[in-house]
């Protein structure tokens, strides 16, 4: 079967930072694939070059096995695309926006009107399809742009931080649509640097850090691979290094534990990776109790996608995302990405 | 809106089309045609709704015409020309003024939708050619000159400038289109050129005043040192000034009548138009690697 997204060593600099290094990574026809990855990470450069806003540097990029290279207006044709932050001419209605953004699709005056009342009624615009989009709250903008980008019905639903700037019920509201975009035959394509998100809508994901594929497959296989259950325990809100030392040394002695580190960051808690069905949290507190520490608190999970990150890069999406927002200069990355 | 949502309904709307997987029956015409008039009709609607740049565009020339028609009342009679008011000298500067700076701000809007982002929305769309996007701003900005060069027209007949023929009227009209054209496609090549806007205001800041002082249209060659006379006799704006002056002045004309005088040649009517013709083209052709940049 032809991949709906087929992107083969990509690779792509602005001037002398190296935005996107080594990616690789296939989408297959009707699933929701997510890119994974913190701020900084390349997602956008990636997306970019494959909606034919940025020419890559080298590799393969195909939409439906049409290369973006040699026929960039027939995968145009085959993209919607949704950016991360919403462009409206603020003055256009609504409907105005969709009708422009049909007649650059080339549909015909029929279809088009067919079309976007159709769309206006699935994205409950109904009320605001004639009002000014200046008007417009951040959850309807997106909205708004969902039905602009979903209009030409295109194989392939590009969007790029669906959530970001959107309140929690808008963001909900999303979420459902592209289940239902899923459910209805069109591939969906989604970046994001919220682990919840891509965990909740991604059939599959690719994690991407520093301009590299760091992991690919489905959220649970990617789990899975990690092995054991985390187990995350406090000794006290903010226990003294000494004290988190401590219990280290007793944790480590008991059988079911594989690994443990002292995260700093989190008032030392200490991140335990345990066999699973151990029932180890029973186990810990009477250790502890033993030697006289108390808990402040004890909590046992599944490995989650933050996990995954975590044992690929050596830190947590968080901290890279933190990191990387003091070295990012996001002025001259919108400069050099201005068309 | 899920709520609104019953399965089998919406599973027809959302799903894809499968004719996208080539593109039918190429119309390169009629598809180049309906992405410049939708891109246009977008400029136009903007205009409607936030009317005060073509309000100020009508305004500002009137109040040139009224405040240089006072600056010079006193002059001595017959300094413009026989029996010539300088009202009537005046008018054609202006009309031509007035189209110029209205072509020179053409790239602005080009540059916000850079700057916004919007210009990416057009970018991601199969047009048939991205010219389209340079195609519907011409349209536009040609169509707006004109409004103006109508009314400046109209007022300038009402300060007794006295109105052309019909046949004049039409020879305005076409050389207002090619004057405009070419400082459209300028302005709209160093707004795909320029880093931003600040920087583009920049540019018509500095161009805009000296080109009309440094032209004929606020006083004629015979008043200027002999640089600026060179100066003058190289600036477009001349070259679409003097022949409408001749239109204001005469009613008998033709292609072969010597129209303008520069330091070195007279030219006539039809020389005129080829010159701006020229220029045009020159313009069209220079930006062409300027847009090429962005498009591909």
């Amino acid at each position: 079967m032809t991949a709906a997204v087929l992107i083969q060593n990509l690779q792509k600099s602005y001037g002398t930072v190296k935005a996107v290094k080594d990616i690789s990574f296939t989408v297959q026809p009707g699933e929701i694939f997510g890119l994974l990855g913190p701020n900084g990470a390349g997602k956008t450069t990636t997306i970019r070059c494959l909606c034919t806003l940025a020419k890559a540097d080298a590799g393969k990029i195909e939409v439906g096995g049409v290369s973006a290279v040699n026929n960039p207006k027939l995968v145009r044709q085959k993209l919607g695309y949704v950016a991360q932050e919403v462009a409206l001419d603020k003055v256009l209605t609504g409907r105005e926006l969709l009708q422009l953004q049909a007649s650059l699709y080339h549909l015909k005056k029929p279809t088009a009107e067919t079309r976007i009342n159709q769309l206006v009624n699935l994205l409950g615009l109904t009320d605001y399809a004639d009002r000014q989009t200046g008007t417009y709250s951040g959850g309807l903008r997106k909205r708004l742009d969902l039905a602009a980008g979903l209009l030409h019905q295109p194989d392939v639903l590009v969007l790029d931080e669906p959530s970001v700037g959107l309140d929690i019920e808008s963001r909900l509201i999303v979420w459902d649509f592209l289940r239902q975009l899923k459910a209805a035959g069109t591939t969906v394509l989604i970046t994001s640097h919220y682990l919840e998100e891509i965990d909740a809508l991604a059939d599959r994901l690719a994690i991407i850090d520093q301009g590299k594929v760091i992991a690919e497959g489905t959220p649970s296989a990617l789990k899975d691979k990690l092995g054991g259950d985390r187990v995350t325990l406090k000794i006290r809100e903010f226990s003294p290094t000494a004290e988190a030392e401590q219990a280290k040394q007793v944790l480590e002695g008991l059988p079911f534990v594989e690994e443990i580190i002292i995260n700093s960051a989190q008032g030392n808690s200490l991140n335990l990776v345990v066999t699973p069905k151990s029932n180890p949290i029973s186990k810990i507190e009477k250790t502890l109790t033993e030697v006289g520490l108390p808990i402040f608190s004890v909590s046992q999970s599944r490995p989650s996608l933050d996990d995954v990150y975590l044992e690929a890069t050596g830190c947590t999406l968080m901290d890279a995302e933190l990191a990387a927002a003091g070295t990012r200069d996001l002025k001259a990355e919108k400069k050099q990405q201005m068309k | 809106m899920s709520q609104s949502l019953t399965p089998n309904h919406f599973e027809s709307i959302l799903s894809p089309n499968r004719t996208n997987n080539q593109i039918e029956g190429e119309n390169f015409l009629g598809d180049f045609l309906q992405e410049t008039f939708a891109l246009a009709q977008r400029l136009f609607i903007q205009l409607r709704r936030r009317p005060s740049t073509l309000i100020a565009g009508v305004i500002q020339p009137f109040m040139w015409l009224i405040l240089f028609g006072a600056l010079f009342y006193n002059a001595p009679q017959g300094l413009f020309g026989d029996n010539f008011s300088y009202g009537k000298f005046l008018a054609p500067g202006i009309i031509v003024f007035t189209a110029f700076s209205g072509a020179l701000n053409a790239g602005l809007p080009i540059m916000f939708d850079r700057e916004f982002g919007f210009l990416n929305r057009l970018l991601v769309a199969p047009l048939v050619s991205r010219f389209s996007i340079v195609a519907a701003s011409i349209v536009y900005i040609i169509s707006l000159s004109l409004i103006q060069t109508a009314v400046i027209i109209g007022a300038s007949a009402l300060l007794g400038a006295g109105l052309p023929s019909l046949a004049g009227l039409g020879a305005i009209a076409l050389i207002v289109f090619l004057i405009v054209l070419g400082v459209t496609a300028l302005s709209l090549g160093l707004a795909f050129a320029l880093p931003g806007h600040i920087e583009l205001i920049a540019v018509i800041f500095v161009t805009n005043l000296p080109l009309l002082f440094a032209s004929t249209a606020l006083a004629p060659m015979s008043f200027m040192a002999k640089w600026l006379q060179v100066v003058a006799s190289l600036n477009p704006l001349t070259y679409a000034i003097e022949p409408i002056r001749y239109l204001y002045q005469h009613n008998d004309w033709g292609l072969a009548i010597s129209v303008m005088d520069t330091p070195w040649a007279s030219i006539s009517f039809a020389g005129v138009l080829l010159i701006l013709s020229a220029f045009d083209i020159i313009i069209l052709v220079a930006i062409q690697p300027l847009l090429r940049r962005r498009f591909t």
